[in-house]
């Protein structure tokens, strides 16, 4: 099996590393960069937990390989809170208990995140159809929505 | 410091969770020589295996091994099961295969794509059986049998008479009977399964890391499998485990396969399920054909039932079943007051998956064809189908209330809740509204539910499967026990151990308020550990995330094992301030007098001193500050010689009201609201509360809308991908609005009962008895789901046909 040399940022910060052609950029996030906030729920693109930012866009990265990343810039949930302190969107998730198990919230939270920042004021029908490429099945995705539109709220308020 | 038991707290957990430093299987250390496997399985579902030709697989570069059922079988048993029939179950096919996905070799490599690789090169030659996979046929005598040495496809068969069923449908004006269909369905966790398993050859033992939580009476069934003795099975769980809703009960026959793995294969062995295969081959709930008999009077009460039930366990019972046919023994007549009952139970083999624990367990099974006949009595008889249910409820005043099948349900308050489901989905209103809206040609209907919630499972139930006879001959079962230590260290800081493998339901923040109330710290001090280990943790076979039975079971553990510590501190405070113990009294994390108020002794002092200075405390006293808490409740009694059996130790209660409108071109369901009412004691902490209840309604609206594991009538399996397989997602929510009563247990210590499994029960009969009530006009009824677009379209244009052809 070919290894190709890729160099990527993973939350700031610059990887170079050999990897395979057939290597998921689930695994190698997970594998390569111990990089395991993001999970891996069912490798063909439905449940939405190992969604990452990839340049910009939120990507599940079970159905990307890990090569087509070389040269893109990626974030994860690690790269969220800083020195552990949790993010606005990650506190109201606490709040609003927008979690059970937490299986599927580092790809949502990366979903929400991306949404958030290209529609800053979303209707609660929208940010339903955001929701829509990620199961949970600990919340009924009631706690997640509130807090999804409490993080809407407060960011309005800082804007005004 | 104020009571946090009761309130809301956010919950510890949550942090890291949201920073992505939870501690799944996937993501804890392994050994350097780890290897990872990958099952081949059958394509078949009923097979014999005539070859398995290995040498490919071998060939791929990076394999260290190909096992094969066979040379597992030399190490092991079948695993033990609590029925007669001598069903020979091993984790992986050894010369026969009876459900598509059944393992049938183990290929372990260095890493796991390699061992995907070697797995398609694998050569099976199979000789196809005739498959089964009908509930009512399999029982048939010229069924094609799954097991040979069995004789019949019938795992278990018993029959319950209680009370006087015979006169009460003698004296009935009339009898209303059915036949249901409740499907096959999962719960599918987001995480999978997943195994780290070590063999050490020098002592003979297996060390399995797994996201398995329990039961742990489960544990046992897997020393007993592999022949080691049981403290040689080292069983530990991570920290976090990403959901399961007792799916992952299922876990147990994988981590016996892959421990064997290890053991051939000479190195630890690391298998983390793909998604297909926890469709196929992981566990699921049992789908269930009941024909329900119910005597009823004239004006609605029901004086006599009568369930013939049949469990299709699929292709091998294994533990826990058959316990979804038991688990609900004891509240059979769910919330009504109905003294005569007749159960007729049988557990079939088919060649499907393998079932066990799921979400509800057995509780939808149940409530089904209960709450479906409810609604038809009511429009046999032109009633009000609140009116029958009221007609029937347990009234407020019979409680403690003794079912006829040796239930003793704690607490409720049926009628106030029922009352309070009507009044804010405003049942009347709504009656006017769907007249209405039927002049206009659209289709509204209304679905109720009341059904009585069990939690806490008593580990004397299953022995029900058996007759008093063979009962006598084997030792009793009782008992639901749970353990916790608390202990505090040098400095004074505590440390809680439970056992209670939380898969989500944030035990961490609940036992850290309980113990905050009784030691009157802070709860932020309290560390809570929750990685079971079997070698080292306190627990019993009962021991686990199942049956709700951390509200009613462990949170007592955890609250009586901080009262010993609590009666410990409070002697040493006494013998060193000289002042009797009764004066005492704990205050912000200090030991204070009742009548002097100079008296302040802070409790890390006090804890201190029984690790620094043991020879300052009471004569006799042990040093340390180590405290464990083995709870049981007394009512788990073993079931007696009439079969009577109080299977759960507390019964919550839900009252669920929805409505519907089915658009009739395509014969979508869409859920307009959704009540739902829930007495489930005194509420530990709320804010958990309400999520547990969301969760478990929104997979109820799954098992009624969406979710079944569909396998064509040749046993092929059809829903392998989340494409097929529908889950709700966030679009398919309707309206939820949850309201609370509380009436305590007078059972659990804290009136505390379980929750979060009652609306998995309830929301597929409510919102069938919805859809029913909808196509009342139509002639249609509802006896099976998930009630697809299809489904319901059909049934309305066979109707339509059948109507025209009358006309
Ligand atoms: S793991 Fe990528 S979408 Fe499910
Ligand atoms: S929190 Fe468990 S799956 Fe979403």
């Amino acid at each position: 099996m070919g290894v190709h040399q890729v160099k990527l940022t993973i939350n700031g910060k610059t990887v170079v590393e050999g990897v395979e052609s057939r290597t998921l950029l689930s695994d190698f996030i997970r594998d390569g960069c111990g990089l395991t906030g993001t999970h891996v729920g069912c490798e063909h693109g439905v449940c939405g937990s190992c969604t990452v930012i990839v340049d910009g866009a939120a990507v599940r990265s079970c159905l990307m390989f890990a090569v087509q990343a070389d040269g893109l810039e990626i974030e994860t949930v690690e790269g969220l809170s800083q020195n552990g302190e949790l993010g606005p969107l990650q506190k109201n998730f606490k709040e609003c208990h927008g979690l059970q198990c937490g299986f599927c919230t580092p790809g949502i939270l990366m979903s929400a995140t991306d949404y958030l920042s290209k529609h800053p004021e979303p209707t609660t029908r929208e940010l339903k159809e955001m929701l829509s490429g990620h199961l949970c099945r600990c919340t009924g995705y009631d706690g997640i929505l509130k807090a999804i539109q409490k993080t809407v709220e407060e960011n309005k308020e800082t804007i005004s | 410091m104020k009571n946090v038991i009761g309130s809301s707290v956010t919950r510890v957990e949550d942090a890291r969770l949201l920073t992505g430093q939870g501690t799944y299987i996937d993501d804890i250390g392994v050994p350097p020589n780890t290897a990872h496997a990958a099952i081949v399985r059958s394509t078949y579902p009923h097979a014999i295996i005539k070859s398995i030709d290995v040498s490919e697989a071998l060939l791929v570069p990076g394999v260290k091994g190909v096992i094969t059922g066979r040379e597992i079988e030399a190490y092991l048993n079948p695993f033990s099961v609590g029925v007669s029939a001598p069903v020979n179950y091993y984790p992986i096919a050894i010369d026969k295969v009876r459900y598509v996905g059944e393992p049938v070799a183990v290929i372990v490599a260095k890493d796991r794509y390699v061992a995907e690789d070697a797995a398609e090169l694998v050569r099976v030659k199979y000789e196809p059986l005739q498959p089964i996979v009908d509930i009512e046929k399999t029982m048939d005598q010229d069924a094609p049998l799954l097991h040979e040495n069995v004789g019949s496809n019938i795992a278990n068969h018993r029959s319950f008479h209680y009370g006087d069923v015979d006169r009460a449908f003698n004296e009935a004006d009339l009898i209303v009977k059915h036949k249901f269909h409740f499907p096959k369905y999962s719960a599918t966790p987001v995480e999978t399964y997943g195994i780290i398993a070590q063999y050490e050859n020098s002592s003979d033992r297996y060390t399995i890391h797994a996201n398995f939580h329990g039961p742990f009476i489960i544990q046992s069934v897997m020393a007993g499998a592999l022949k080691i003795p049981s403290n040689r099975l080292r069983i530990i769980i991570p920290k976090d485990i990403g959901g399961s809703y007792g799916i992952k009960a299922g876990t147990f026959p994988y981590m016996v396969l892959l421990a064997v793995a290890s053991r051939i294969a000479g190195c630890p062995v690391k298998w983390i399920e793909d998604r297909q295969e926890h469709l196929s081959a992981s566990s699921s709930g049992t789908d269930r054909v009941t024909y329900i008999e119910a005597a009823v009077n004239e004006d609605g009460k029901v004086l006599g039932l009568k369930m013939k039930m049949m469990d299709n366990v699929g292709a091998y019972i294994r533990a826990p079943e058959p316990a979804c046919l038991y688990r609900t023994h004891a509240n059979t007549t769910g919330a009504y007051d109905i003294p005569n009952l007749k159960i007729d139970g049988y557990v079939v083999m088919t060649n499907k998956l393998p079932t066990g624990l799921i979400r509800g367990y057995g509780g939808q099974e149940l409530y089904f064809p209960l709450e479906r006949i409810m609604q038809m009595i009511a429009f046999k008889l032109h009633l009000d189908p609140v009116d029958v249910i009221q007609k029937n409820l347990i009234k407020t005043r019979q409680f403690p209330y003794q079912t006829a099948s040796g239930g003793i349900y704690d607490s409720g308050d049926y009628e106030r809740a029922l009352q309070l489901a009507l009044d804010t989905g405003r049942y009347k209103e709504f009656r006017k509204k769907q007249e209405e809206a039927r002049g206009k040609g659209r289709i509204f209907g209304v679905g109720l539910a009341c059904i009585v919630e069990p939690s806490g499972s008593n580990m004397g139930y299953i022995t029900i499967a058996l007759t008093p006879d063979e009962r006598a001959a084997s030792l009793p079962k009782s008992g639901c026990t749970e353990a916790a230590t608390v202990s505090m260290d040098p400095m004074g800081f505590v440390n809680v151990r439970i056992s209670t493998a939380p898969t989500g339901q944030g035990h961490e923040t609940v036992t850290a308020q309980i113990v905050a109330d009784v030691l009157q710290i802070p709860k932020e001090q309290i560390n809570v550990v929750a990685e079971l280990d079997t070698s080292t943790s306190p627990w019993s076979i009962a021991s686990g995330s199942y049956s709700s039975r951390f509200a009613s079971l462990g949170s007592s553990a955890v609250y009586l094992a901080a009262q010993k510590v609590k009666k410990k501190l409070l002697q040493i405070g006494a013998h060193h301030l000289q002042v009797p113990e009764e004066d005492l009294y704990f205050e912000n994390a200090a030991i204070l007098s009742k009548s002097d108020s100079s008296i302040r002794w802070p409790l890390k002092r006090a804890a201190g001193s029984a690790h620094w200075n043991p020879l300052s405390l009471p004569e006799g006293m042990e040093p340390g500050i180590y405290e464990t808490y083995y709870y049981t409740a007394k009512i788990a009694e073993p079931p007696d010689q009439n079969d009577l059996i109080n299977s759960s130790i507390t019964y919550g209660f839900v009252a669920d009201m929805v409505t519907v409108e089915i658009d009739p071109e395509t014969g979508q369901v869409e859920i307009l609201d959704y009540i739902t009412i829930h007495d489930a004691g005194k509420l530990l902490n709320p804010l958990i509360v309400d999520g547990q209840i969301y969760g478990g309604l929104v997979h109820g609206l799954g098992g009624a809308l969406y979710e079944e594991l569909a396998y064509d009538e040749k046993g092929q399996f059809l829903t392998g991908t989340f494409m097929d397989y529908l889950c709700p997602t966030a679009p398919e929510i309707p309206n939820i609005t949850i309201r609370h009563i509380e009436t305590p247990s007078p059972v659990t210590p804290l009136g505390a009962k379980g929750l979060g499994e009652g609306n998995t029960m309830s929301a597929p009969v409510a919102i069938a008895n919805a859809v029913s009530d909808a196509l009342k006009p139509f002639g249609v009824t509802i006896d099976s789901l998930p009630l697809s677009p299809n489904k319901i379209w059909k049934l309305l244009s066979e109707q339509k046909a059948a109507n025209t052809l009358k006309r």
